[in-house]
C-alpha cells in the first residue's frame, strides 16, 4: 500500500482507535487494542466475560480515560473530550444493563438526547413541537407508542431494552455502541431486537455490536473483532474468524 | 401555567402576605411569619440541589451564615442598607457554592454529604475568628427603631424576606420546566447515563450549587437586623441544615410546591411549640417527622397526593433513597 492509500484509506474510517490502553491499578484490561469501523458498519465484538469488552465501550464513549493510544472519530481526535461531548458528535450508546432515567416519562427519556445532544449539535434547531413528534415518533419504532407517559418503572425487560436503544438512537449516532442489547432475552425477543438493530444499520448508522448469544453475532456481524484478557486476537470476515484455531480455544470451545 | 402567568401569581400572594402583615397588631406574628418565609428560601434553595440533582446538602448553615456575616461586616464597614447587602451576599454564597461544588461534587452520595458538613465547620471556625465581626464574643447590630411606609423595622423585614420568598419560588419553578430542569432530573437519575444522552453533567451540577448557594446566602443577609446580635454558635445552629433538609422531604423535592408546603407546615410548627412548648422540643418534633416521612412516606406529602390518583410513589426520586441506589450501583 502506498502512503496516499494509506491516508485515504484512514480517512474513510469513522472510528479508529488505535493501541488503546486501559489499566486498572496494576491489572490490564485493554492491552494495545486497534479498532477500526468504517461509516454505516456492522462490527460484532466477542469475548469471554472480562476480556474487556465493555471497558473498550467505556474508553470509546468517554466514560473511562484510556492509559495510552488514540482515538478518533469522524476524522476529530476525542480522546480529551468528555463523554457529553462524544454523544454530541455522534457516537452513541447503549447500557448493558439498562439506565433509564426513572423519574421521567418515556417522552422525557427522549428528550433529554433530543435537546442535549441533538439540539446542542448545532445546525438544526428542533422546536418543543418537533422534539415531541421525534420522541413519539422513535418510541413507536421501538414498540412502545402505547406508553409515551409511563415511567420505565412500568415497562417489562425487553421493553426496557428497547427504550435503552431508542433513548441511544435519539442522540442521531453515525456510530452506535450497543453493549450486550440482548443479554436475558427469550429467541423471540432477540429476534426481535436485531430487527431493529439491523433497521437503524439501514439508514447509515455503523453499529459496534457486542454480544455472546453467537446466532445474533452471525447473524448481524459484517466483520468480527474477538477480545480475550484485553487483547484482539482476531478481527475479519465472521466465518474465517469462528474457524481460527485460537479463537475456537480462547472462547468457542470445541 | 406559563411562567409569565406564575410569577404574576407570586407576586400577588406577596402583597398579600405583606398588606396583611400592616393590618397585624402584635408584631410577634410578623416576626414569626418572617421566619417561616425565611425556611420557604432556605427549603427552596436546598431543594435545588438536594431535589432536582439528588446532592444532598449539608452545608445550609455555611452559607446562611456567610450571608449573614458578610452582611454583618459590610453594614458595620460601609453601613450599606439591607437591599444592597442581600445582592452582596448571593454572589459571594454563589461564588462559594461553586467553588466548594467545584471541589466536591464529583464524589457521590454520602461522601459529597459529608464535604458539605465540613465546609460548616470551616466557616465556622473562620468566624468564630474573626475579631471584626466580633469573633465568639458575637456582633450587636443597630438599626433604626423606624422606616418610612412600613413603619415598624419588623415590617420593613418581612417585606423583604417576602420579596425573597416570591423570587426563590419563582426560580425554582423556572428551573423544574426548563431544559435546565430536565438535565437536572436525568443526572439526579443516572450520571453515566445522562452523560452518554450529550448532558454537561458537571457545568449543569456546578449551576445548580451556586444558585442554591446564593438563594441561601440571600436569606441570610437581612438575618442579622432581624436577630440584631450575630454569635456563631447559634449562627451556625444545626437547626437550619436539619430544617432545610427536613422541610423539602416532608414536602416532596420533585416539584418546587413540596419544599414551600413543608417550610409553611414545619416552620409554623415549630414556632407555635417554641411559644407554647419550649423551644428545645421544636426540633425534636422536626426529627420525629422526618423519620416517619421517610419510612412512610418517601415522596413528601407531594407523593401522598399523589398517590392517591393510583400512581405509585416512587421512592428512588427521594434523594436520600437515591443516594441508597446509587451506592448500590456503584458496588455492582
Amino acid at each position: 500500500m502506498t502512503m496516499s492509500e494509506a491516508s485515504t484509506a484512514a480517512s474513510e474510517l469513522l472510528l479508529d482507535a488505535r493501541g488503546v490502553t486501559k489499566r486498572f491499578g496494576g491489572f490490564v484490561a485493554l492491552n494495545n487494542v486497534d479498532l477500526v469501523v468504517r461509516p454505516g458498519e456492522r462490527l460484532g465484538l466477542i469475548g469471554p466475560n472480562g476480556s474487556g469488552k465493555s471497558t473498550l465501550t467505556n474508553c470509546l464513549c468517554g466514560a473511562l480515560r484510556t492509559d495510552g493510544g488514540s482515538i478518533s472519530f469522524a476524522g476529530r481526535a476525542i480522546d480529551k473530550l468528555s463523554s457529553y461531548q462524544r454523544a454530541r458528535l455522534g457516537l452513541g450508546r447503549s447500557f448493558q444493563l439498562p439506565r433509564p432515567f426513572h423519574s421521567l416519562s418515556l417522552l422525557d427519556n427522549l428528550r433529554i438526547p433530543l435537546v442535549y445532544a441533538v439540539n446542542a449539535r448545532g445546525g438544526t434547531h428542533l422546536s418543543e413541537q418537533q422534539i415531541r413528534a421525534r420522541s413519539t415518533e422513535l418510541l413507536g419504532e421501538f414498540g412502545l407508542g402505547g406508553k409515551l407517559h409511563r415511567l420505565p418503572g412500568d415497562l417489562t425487560q425487553v421493553e426496557m431494552r428497547k427504550l435503552e436503544l431508542a433513548r441511544a438512537m435519539a442522540t442521531d449516532p453515525t456510530l452506535l455502541v450497543s453493549d450486550e442489547a440482548l443479554a436475558g432475552l427469550s429467541h423471540s425477543e432477540v429476534d426481535e431486537i436485531l430487527a431493529l438493530l439491523l433497521a437503524l444499520n439501514k439508514r447509515d448508522v455503523a453499529v459496534i455490536f457486542i454480544e455472546h448469544i453467537m446466532r445474533a453475532v452471525m447473524a448481524f456481524s459484517e466483520r468480527l473483532v474477538v477480545l480475550v484478557a484485553g487483547e484482539k486476537i482476531a478481527d475479519g470476515e465472521p466465518k474465517d474468524v469462528i474457524a481460527d484455531e485460537r479463537v475456537i480455544g480462547a472462547y468457542l470451545g470445541q | 401555567m406559563s411562567n409569565g402567568r406564575f410569577i404574576l401569581f407570586a407576586c400577588l400572594v406577596g402583597v398579600a402576605l405583606v398588606a396583611a402583615s400592616m393590618f397585624v397588631t402584635n408584631e410577634y406574628y410578623v416576626f414569626a411569619a418572617y421566619f417561616v418565609l425565611q425556611y420557604v428560601v432556605l427549603a427552596t434553595a436546598w431543594n435545588i440541589l438536594g431535589g432536582y440533582v439528588g446532592y444532598v446538602n449539608f452545608g445550609t448553615t455555611a452559607f446562611l451564615a456567610i450571608g449573614l456575616y458578610s452582611a454583618a461586616a459590610l453594614n458595620k464597614w460601609l453601613d450599606l442598607p439591607i437591599p444592597a447587602l442581600i445582592p452582596i451576599a448571593g454572589v459571594l454564597c454563589g461564588a462559594v457554592g461553586l467553588v466548594m461544588g467545584y471541589l466536591t461534587i464529583r464524589l457521590r452520595g454520602v461522601y459529597f454529604t459529608i464535604a458539605t458538613l465540613a465546609l460548616s465547620v470551616v466557616v465556622q471556625t473562620f468566624i468564630t475568628n474573626w475579631d471584626y465581626v466580633g469573633g465568639s464574643r458575637g456582633l450587636y447590630v443597630m438599626r433604626p427603631s423606624e422606616v418610612p411606609v412600613f413603619g415598624s423595622y419588623v415590617a420593613y423585614l418581612f417585606f423583604l424576606m417576602t420579596v425573597l420568598a416570591v423570587a426563590a419560588v419563582v426560580t425554582a419553578r423556572a428551573i423544574e420546566r426548563s431544559t435546565f430542569g430536565f438535565g437536572l432530573a436525568a443526572i439526579r437519575d443516572d450520571e453515566t447515563a445522562a452523560a452518554a444522552s450529550g448532558v454537561p453533567v458537571l457545568r449543569l451540577k456546578l449551576v445548580a450549587a451556586a444558585i442554591s448557594g446564593g438563594l441561601m446566602g440571600m436569606a441570610g443577609a437581612p438575618l442579622p437586623f432581624y436577630l440584631t446580635y450575630v454569635e456563631p454558635t447559634s449562627s451556625f445552629s444545626l437547626a437550619y441544615t436539619v430544617n432545610s433538609v427536613a422541610m423539602p422531604l416532608v414536602g416532596g423535592t420533585t416539584s418546587w410546591i413540596g419544599p414551600v408546603i413543608g417550610a409553611v407546615l414545619l416552620g409554623t410548627m415549630q414556632q407555635a411549640m417554641t411559644v407554647l412548648i419550649s423551644s428545645s422540643v421544636n426540633l425534636l418534633v422536626v426529627g420525629l417527622l422526618l423519620v416517619i416521612f421517610v419510612i412512610a412516606a418517601p415522596n413528601g406529602i407531594l407523593g401522598l397526593i399523589r398517590s392517591k390518583g393510583g400512581k405509585k410513589p416512587d421512592p428512588e426520586t427521594n434523594p436520600l433513597a437515591a443516594m441508597l441506589v446509587t451506592e448500590k450501583r456503584s458496588s455492582q
